[in-house]
């Protein structure tokens, strides 16, 4: 004889809206939708390269259309969300010891700011957007 | 010793989150860029063709897009268990073979270019 185990009660979408805590965590989960979203527009734009002049016109088109910028606008704020979430993270999850002493989080998930604002810049430069 | 698939399918998941942490924002920069009408050759097709033909550029972009969508896939099976959907085998499945199926279209889209 086994008794029925118990399962507490849930509430399917309700329950991250009970403390900011679970708001903030659902938030940087749902940027995955955004980001995985928006590398499937490259796909559809590698698609159209591979297609010839016209087809990549249709895509360059379509990407100057306003849905397409307000996904952008969208997109861009859920990515950023997805990185500060991301680096400060990393003192977590790469913990470097000097010695007896651990190197403080601010050091590591800075290193990542750091090293994220001049790739940022490179890719800007090199694309030739300035 | 205990048997786990997890660092399998946890590796690519860590690195597409670090590689769209670093790479994702200034990428949606550049295409926002481009869609106001900013810098007009910036994606102009005879250059972004003369870019995606070199191998090195192919390579980056098709692993660029399987770790993006493996980490995408990763937490949208964990978003849909914390949302209640209890079927997460069949999730997995799901989501591991969307992102399986959308590099491997980048990556035939890439061999034509």
């Amino acid at each position: 004889m086994s008794r029925n185990p118990y399962v507490r009660e849930i509430p399917k979408f309700r329950w991250f809206f009970r403390h900011p805590r679970y708001l903030r965590y659902m938030a940087r989960e749902f940027t995955c939708i955004f980001i995985g979203a928006y590398t499937l527009l490259l796909v559809a734009g590698l698609s159209s390269l591979s297609q010839g002049p016209a087809a990549y016109q249709g895509f360059l088109d379509w990407l100057a259309s306003p849905a397409s910028i307000v996904f952008h606008v969208l997109a861009f704020g859920f990515s950023l969300y997805h990185s500060v979430t991301w680096f400060n993270l990393t003192p977590k999850a790469l913990p470097v010891q000097r010695g007896e002493e651990f190197v403080p989080d601010s050091v590591i998930s800075g290193a990542h700011y750091a090293g994220w604002g001049l790739l940022s810049l490179v890719v800007l430069v090199l694309a030739g957007a300035f | 010793m205990a048997q786990s698939n997890k660092p399998i399918v946890w590796g690519p998941f860590a690195a597409g989150g670090t590689i769209t942490a670093f790479l994702t924002p200034v990428l949606i920069l550049l295409t926002l860029l481009a869609a106001l009408g900013h810098a007009p050759d910036l994606f102009a097709y005879g250059r972004m063709h003369a870019f995606a033909g070199h191998w090195l550029a192919k390579a980056a972009i098709a692993g660029t897009v399987f770790l993006s969508l493996w980490s995408t896939a990763h937490r949208l099976r964990i978003t849909c268990y914390d949302l209640g959907v209890r079927a997460d085998t069949l999730v997995a499945v799901i989501v591991y073979a969307g992102a399986l199926a959308g590099t491997a279209a980048s990556v035939l889209y890439l061999t034509r270019i």
